[in-house]
């Protein structure tokens, strides 16, 4: 197992530079996850690892070696793709096997680890049927045991459950977390779904247009974000964004006003861009606004649409100053469509971004 | 459950069935014409239609009948008997001395000649001639008569023309032209297709632009210039003008620019995620070729297959050129124009002949129509 060290990786397609210098560390036994909006350059970092694509500047360095001119076979990597790319002629065993093959491995060996994978993934009876015989589900593990029986260093996952169905999407997840504790790998893994970042990663890495936007653990990313773009794309449903002008500062708290109405003030460290008058926005979860009685209301607004799921209820409102909020909260909530409601919550839960849309830093506690 | 409404038959639904039917009819009809012809007794091939084939057909004809020879004395009478037909197929149905009138007597009657002599003619062809005085004349009397045939099926016509036109010979020289013609562009081109679809080198998308290009080359044209070449080269090596190695570097040049257009189509449409796969498990590109795209590329190879062998077996022009006309090297076209020479209106050897050529080519199509299944690639990626 190994750790994977990436310094300001350039890569160009053409003319076009789709990363722009990428510094990242995996640790080793890691269990890192790229996250982003599509075309953000997430897989092109996954196939710069796994040496499907060459780098145009920087170093890859994995388990100590630089791998930048390595071919992918010899970097101790092993992929999953999204379309599981079975090799469609061959059975299971034949599919799993064609690496150790090549290498020329001792029959037996071969025999062993191909045996040993298809137990822990649960394949063992699916061993002499043809991919086109298995469900996506099979066929998925089949894949992941064909990376497994290589004994890789790395293991490299490109959105291995996008082509799956909801159920079998949150099955597999929990068995790749449970695959990740036993084969005490490092695993650095493509989606472009926050749910699945959030729930298996031990490290999120957030890309945005060919850069980092920010690195950390999942709920670092989720109570901390860095800037507007993680803000808005980890959580969902998504934050609540509302712009205002900033109207005092003090050393501890910056205080803005919202359609020179809602004054709030927000404890944080207003840092050297903090200038009174500027426009800054100001985030907050939906699970962070609750509904209260008139006399805590910061906000008001009718309800537009109400999404009941039983064990909690989505309000979509609009408020006087026309702008839409997103609202979670627990329980089955008596609301209806048209309803005026008042809106409360904490300012230590509400994040404020500046007109660059970094974040004003937290105080520590 | 689903139950689905029984499909109304709309007009054009009507229309592009008939349309199928009336075209498939157009094409396959004079296959079957020339397969049943080549069946038939010679005979009958001359006077009737392959369409009458199944059912007896009437001919005119006619015999001679014996001479003053043949005659007998039988109680105070002359007599000659015997049998105008030289085969016992056939069944008269009427006759008469002259060919203007042959329905005047019918068989078993008797007519009168103007010497006063009584001629009979039975179904079966015997006749007997009687009279009061004795027969002087030297030469048979002809009898037209109109008879019914039996249909008569036989190999006798493939037997001629394997043994005695020398067809059979011709027949293994096109094989001869044809199994490494069809082989040999079909091996270099499966290794030019990879490299132009999977392998990156600079001017790849030039050369196979060229490669393209050389499609629209006309065959009739680069010829000649071809065969001089073919001809300075070969004398370099001491080789001869015509042989077969000649014919099979022309078909194979001709061959290659549709097979590498065709092959790297199919292979570039194979999913990346296989390749990269498979480069990422070890497999240099040789490996990837041989164990990933060769298997999966089946059916473009058959159907490429197919249509080189059956360019190769009809061809007559590039084995005119390049192979001489004696009997070791004259190809089965070749043969049959010549046949067209010398024995145009013997039909039952074109028939077989031609047929004899055509049999191979569909042997060879429904012998590969097998691989032309569609979705090998299924289950590997999703869709």
């Amino acid at each position: 197992m190994a750790d994977v060290k990436m310094q300001s990786i350039y890569k160009q397609f053409g003319d076009t530079e789709v990363i722009h210098g990428v510094d990242l560390e995996v640790k080793d036994n890691e269990f890192v996850v790229f996250v982003g909006p599509s075309g953000c350059g997430k897989s092109t970092l996954l196939r710069l690892i796994a040496g499907l694509e060459d780098v145009t500047s920087g170093e890859i360095e994995i388990d100590g070696t630089q791998v930048n001119f390595l071919p992918p076979a010899k970097r101790g990597i092993a992929m999953v793709f999204q379309s599981y790319a079975l090799y469609p002629h061959m059975n299971v065993y034949q599919n799993m096997s064609f690496g150790l093959k090549l290498a020329k491995t001792d029959k037996q060996i071969v025999d062993q680890k191909v045996r040993e994978a298809a137990e822990v993934l649960q394949i063992t009876e699916l061993l002499e049927r043809k991919p086109k015989e298995l469900s996506g589900g099979q066929r998925q593990r089949v894949a992941i045991g064909r990376a497994i029986v290589r004994d890789p260093k790395v293991f490299l996952f490109d959105e291995p459950l996008s082509n799956l169905d909801a159920k079998l999407r949150v099955q597999m997840r929990i068995e790749l977390t449970k695959l990740h504790r036993e084969l005490n790998a490092t695993m650095i893994y493509v989606t472009h779904d926050q749910v699945e970042a959030m729930t298996m990663a031990d490290k999120i890495v957030v890309l945005r247009d060919g850069y980092v936007e920010q690195v950390g653990a999942p709920l670092d990313l989720y109570h901390n974000p860095a800037n507007l773009f993680v803000a808005g794309f980890i959580g969902s449903p998504s934050m609540n964004f509302m712009d205002g002008k900033i109207s005092g500062i003090s050393e501890k708290a910056v205080e803005f006003e919202i359609d020179q109405k809602l004054k709030i003030k927000i404890p944080c460290s207003p840092g050297d861009n903090a200038t009174t008058g500027n426009i800054v926005r100001f985030g907050v979860r939906p699970e962070h606004l609750e509904l209260t009685g008139e006399e805590n209301a910061k906000l008001r607004g009718e309800v537009f649409a109400v999404e009941r799921l039983g064990g909690e209820t989505y309000l979509y409102l609009r408020t006087e100053g026309d702008k839409e909020l997103t609202v979670h909260s627990p329980g089955d909530k008596m609301v209806h469509e048209g309803d005026q409601v008042s809106i409360g919550f904490s300012p230590d839960t509400c994040h404020l971004f500046d007109n660059q849309g970094q974040v004003f830093d937290k105080l520590a506690a | 459950m689903i139950i689905r409404k029984p499909k109304s038959l709309t007009f054009g639904k009507v229309f592009n069935h008939l349309a199928l039917l009336a075209l498939v009819l157009l094409w396959i009809t004079p296959t079957i014409g020339l397969l049943i012809s080549s069946f038939r007794d010679k005979e009958q091939l001359a006077y009737t239609g392959w369409w009458t084939a199944l059912s007896t057909s009437e001919q005119n004809a006619w015999g001679r009948t014996g001479t003053a020879e043949d005659q007998v004395k039988k109680d105070g009478k002359f007599l000659i008997s015997g049998t105008i037909l030289t085969s016992n197929e056939k069944t008269i149905l009427t006759y008469n001395t002259n060919f203007k009138n042959l329905s005047a007597y019918k068989s078993g009657e008797s007519m009168i000649f103007k010497d006063g002599s009584l001629f009979t003619l039975e179904s079966d062809g015997k006749y007997e001639w009687i009279s009061q005085k004795p027969f002087t004349h030297k030469r048979g009397k002809r009898i037209f008569y109109v008879a019914e045939v039996p249909p008569m099926f036989s190999l006798d016509n493939y037997r001629e023309v394997l043994a005695s036109e020398n067809v059979g010979q011709s027949f293994v020289n096109t094989f001869t032209v044809t199994i490494p013609a069809t082989i040999i562009p079909i091996m270099i081109a499966a290794f030019a297709a990879y490299a132009f679809a999977w392998m990156e080198f600079p001017g790849r998308q030039f050369l196979f632009v060229c490669v393209v290009g050389l499609l629209v080359v006309p065959l009739q044209m680069s010829l000649i210039p071809l065969l001089t070449m073919y001809n300075k080269i070969g004398a370099f090596f001491g080789t001869e003008g015509k042989s077969y190695l000649g014919i099979w570097l022309a078909h194979t040049g001709f061959g290659l620019p549709l097979a590498i257009y065709l092959l790297r189509n199919y292979m570039g449409s194979l999913p990346r995620d296989i390749i990269e796969s498979a480069r990422i498990d070890g497999a240099s590109h040789f490996q990837i070729f041989t164990k990933l795209v060769l298997p999966l590329s089946v059916p473009a190879l058959a159907s490429f297959c197919i249509f080189q062998f059956l360019w190769v077996w009809n061809d007559l022009l590039v084995a005119l050129v390049f192979l001489g006309k004696q009997d070791d090297q004259i190809v089965l076209t070749s043969k049959l124009r010549e046949l067209l020479g010398s024995r145009g209106d013997n039909w039952e050897i074109l028939t077989s002949s031609a047929f004899i050529s055509i049999i191979v080519p569909l042997f060879v199509f429904f012998a590969l129509q097998r691989y032309f299944v569609r979705g090998l690639v299924t289950g590997s990626v999703k869709a």
